[in-house]
């Protein structure tokens, strides 16, 4: 059993302060001379990715984006807002551990025999820059599915090890943003080492900073700042009071786990079937699906083999097969094993929800498929 | 060490534009290491050298389209121990199937002075494969094809005409997944050939979704993977080389394309391309031509 990492340190106490851009970039070269390898959000064909980045210039200035079901916009103005958009397509499971993951690898002996070796995952010290609240509370569902059971994933583990957590509070949401209805958001709560709001009003850009863990404070000591006037502060909970009530969708969670438990057999699911794609996209974008599947590969001469996990969907035929076929051959089937999944099921599996209302399952569904509508449908 | 010696493997062309067969030759980092471990028995894009018959593995390209290519798969399935059918043309038909919606002699009228000949063209016994003349080819040396007409009305893929052991889709196909499936054959185990959406694969490397992201009409969703979304890397919309995935909703993302401003017609050309006979997308062609 291996205890969560952010919530085990003391947590230093201290006045939030306030940092200007040039504060902002002294934090990154901080980091990077901490050994941390710095991960953050860019422009990237379209969409905000996730990227290895150098420091300040690589980051999204003025970019913001609109969000409603099947459609996403990126658009730029003249704002030097650094943190404006809402999430994209990609989250922090990019980097814990990945996509392809190589398991074991196993070698063909002189005497006919073979040795195993597992290959160690880089442990990547990545410092992650601009981590929403829902993206907190998705990094935290998956070390209770990752690390918290009796089972770890070992490539998780070394990632999650040296892993810093700069968040930032969300004072855009988009039209498909619903983390109110969970309270992951749009402040950040816990499990992260710094947190930052982004203040545009007069006299210019600066950034609110308050920490959040031992670590954090390490880091955060590095740099100038100064202590946060009460008008910043006050600036800061407006803006993130205000950005609560402009979410973009809303979720009746209240009793949303006894409701879909009620609703197996409902006739919507089959609404929904008619129009879902069974294309895979709602969980592969999911900050929170965790579901990978194992290949075994060999080398030409069969001398070499080595097991691969890479993300898997249960929307995929071959997710659910066994011997003889599919358990979940229908679409309806499969929808309503995902949404049961994260909407009920992931309660008695870990003791809460699996969704953390980023909206990019309703965002990134080439059909619009809006996961708050369907569940109001039931 | 002894060497010993490897699987016999043939390579057979029927109605096709040999970009499949020649993947075999672009593994060109793995081809010393694949020679070494099997033995080309008949591939004349390759070699003029041949071994006689049976084959281990047969990898067959290309449709059926005439009278002589359907007898002449009969004797490569007899031939091989196994048979893989490789690219669209071989698993649907290919962009030839197109005249399965048409009239074969309206084409013909259309492209030849002398339609007629099409008929009545003599098979040389000497371009019979070494299977099919030492099998003694039931149609060489005809002059016309009894009772039947030389070109089929309908291209049609390998399986409506012989037991097929593995499918490669694509147009051409992945040569990472030929070596996958020769590779498996040869160590015993399973091809890992994923029949799923090429969303996947995509979300797999990073490519955010060209429809959501720019509207931009994309055959993904209904598409199987296996080519490594080569066009949506690329910002392009995917044009369905692959096939139908293995459980594709054809009508709702045809109502999602008609929506970011396609026309029927549209829809329907997507559809109908180098997989056009494949049955999901047949049926969508079908249902966007009226």
């Amino acid at each position: 059993m291996v205890a969560s990492i952010c919530h085990a340190r003391e947590v230093a106490k201290r006045e939030p302060t306030i940092l200007g851009r040039e504060g902002l970039s002294a934090l990154l070269d901080t980091l990077r001379a901490n050994g941390y390898q710095l991960v953050g959000p860019v422009v990237r064909a379209g969409a905000i990715a996730y990227e290895a980045i150098a420091g300040l210039d690589d980051l999204p200035a003025g970019w913001s984006d609109s969000q409603e079901p099947g459609r996403y916009r990126l658009s730029r103005n003249d704002s030097p807002a650094l943190f404006a958009y809402t999430v994209g397509p990609q989250s922090w499971k990019k980097f814990l551990p990945g996509a392809v993951t190589t398991l074991w690898q196993a070698k063909r002996q002189p005497d006919g025999g073979f040795v195993i070796a597992e290959p160690p995952t880089a442990a990547g010290n990545y410092a992650f820059i601009g981590v929403r609240p829902c993206e907190l509370a998705a990094i935290s569902i998956q070390d209770r599915v990752l690390q918290g059971g009796e089972y770890c994933s070992t490539a998780y583990l070394a990632r999650r090890q040296k892993n810093f957590l700069l968040a930032v509070n969300c004072t855009r949401p988009g039209g498909t943003c619903f983390c109110h209805s969970w309270g992951t958001g749009p402040k950040a709560s816990a499990n992260f080492d710094l947190v930052l709001t982004e203040l545009l009003s007069p006299p210019g850009q600066r950034f609110l900073l308050e920490i959040g863990s031992a670590t954090g404070a390490e880091i955060a000591v590095q740099i100038p700042q100064q202590i946060a006037s009460p008008h910043e502060l006050a600036e800061s909970a407006q803006l993130l009071e205000r950005a609560s009530h402009q979410m973009g969708r809303t979720l009746a969670t209240a009793g949303v786990k006894e409701l879909l438990a009620r609703n197996i057999e409902h006739p919507h699911w089959e609404s929904v079937a008619e129009r879902c794609l069974g294309c895979a996209n709602c969980t592969m974008v999911c900050p929170t699906c965790f579901c990978t599947t194992l290949s075994d590969t060999t080398n030409l001469t069969g001398d070499q083999a080595e097991r691969v996990a890479s993300w898997d969907s249960c929307f995929t035929l071959a997710y659910s097969y066994l011997h003889g076929g599919s358990v979940r051959s229908s679409r309806q089937a499969r929808y309503r094993q995902w949404l049961t999944h994260k909407l009920s099921n992931w309660f008695a599996q870990f003791g809460e929800a699996g969704c953390v209302g980023c909206g990019r399952c309703i965002t990134w569904c080439p059909v619009g498929i809006d996961l708050t509508a369907e569940v109001g449908a039931l | 060490m002894g060497k010993k010696l490897g699987p016999k493997i043939a390579v057979w062309k029927f109605a096709s534009c040999d970009g499949c067969q020649l993947s075999l030759l672009d593994c060109e980092d793995e081809l010393l290491s694949l020679a070494a471990v099997i033995r080309i028995a008949y591939f004349p894009e390759a070699t003029s050298a041949e071994l006689a018959p049976p084959y281990d593995i047969s990898l067959v390209e290309g449709s059926i389209t005439t009278a002589h290519d359907s007898a002449r798969i009969q004797q490569v399935r007899e031939s091989s121990q196994l048979l893989v059918a490789m690219g669209a043309c071989a698993t649907a038909g290919g962009i030839q199937a197109l005249r399965n919606f048409s009239h074969v002699e309206e084409f013909a009228a259309k492209v030849y002075a002398h339609p007629e000949y099409l008929e009545h063209r003599s098979i040389d016994l000497a371009h019979s494969p070494p299977a099919l003349r030492a099998a003694g080819d039931p149609l060489c040396g005809q002059d016309r094809l009894s009772g039947a007409p030389g070109i089929l009305n309908r291209a049609t893929a390998i399986a409506e005409h012989v037991p097929v052991d593995y499918e490669l889709r694509g147009c051409p196909i992945n040569k990472r997944q030929l070596l996958e499936v020769l590779n498996a054959l040869l160590n015993g185990r399973r091809p890992e050939i994923p029949t799923h959406s090429l969303c996947l694969e995509c979300k797999l490397q990073g490519v955010s979704c060209v429809m959501v992201s720019h509207g931009i009409p994309c055959l993904g969703p209904v598409t199987q993977a296996g080519c490594g979304a080569l066009c949506p890397a690329y910002q392009r919309g995917c044009y369905g080389c692959f096939g139908p995935s293995e459980s594709p909703n054809t009508a709702a993302l045809s109502e999602a394309l008609l929506q970011i401003g396609w026309q029927r017609a549209d829809v329907m050309r997507a559809f109908r391309s180098f997989n056009a006979a494949a049955a999901a997308f047949r049926q969508a062609g079908e249902a966007y031509a009226r």
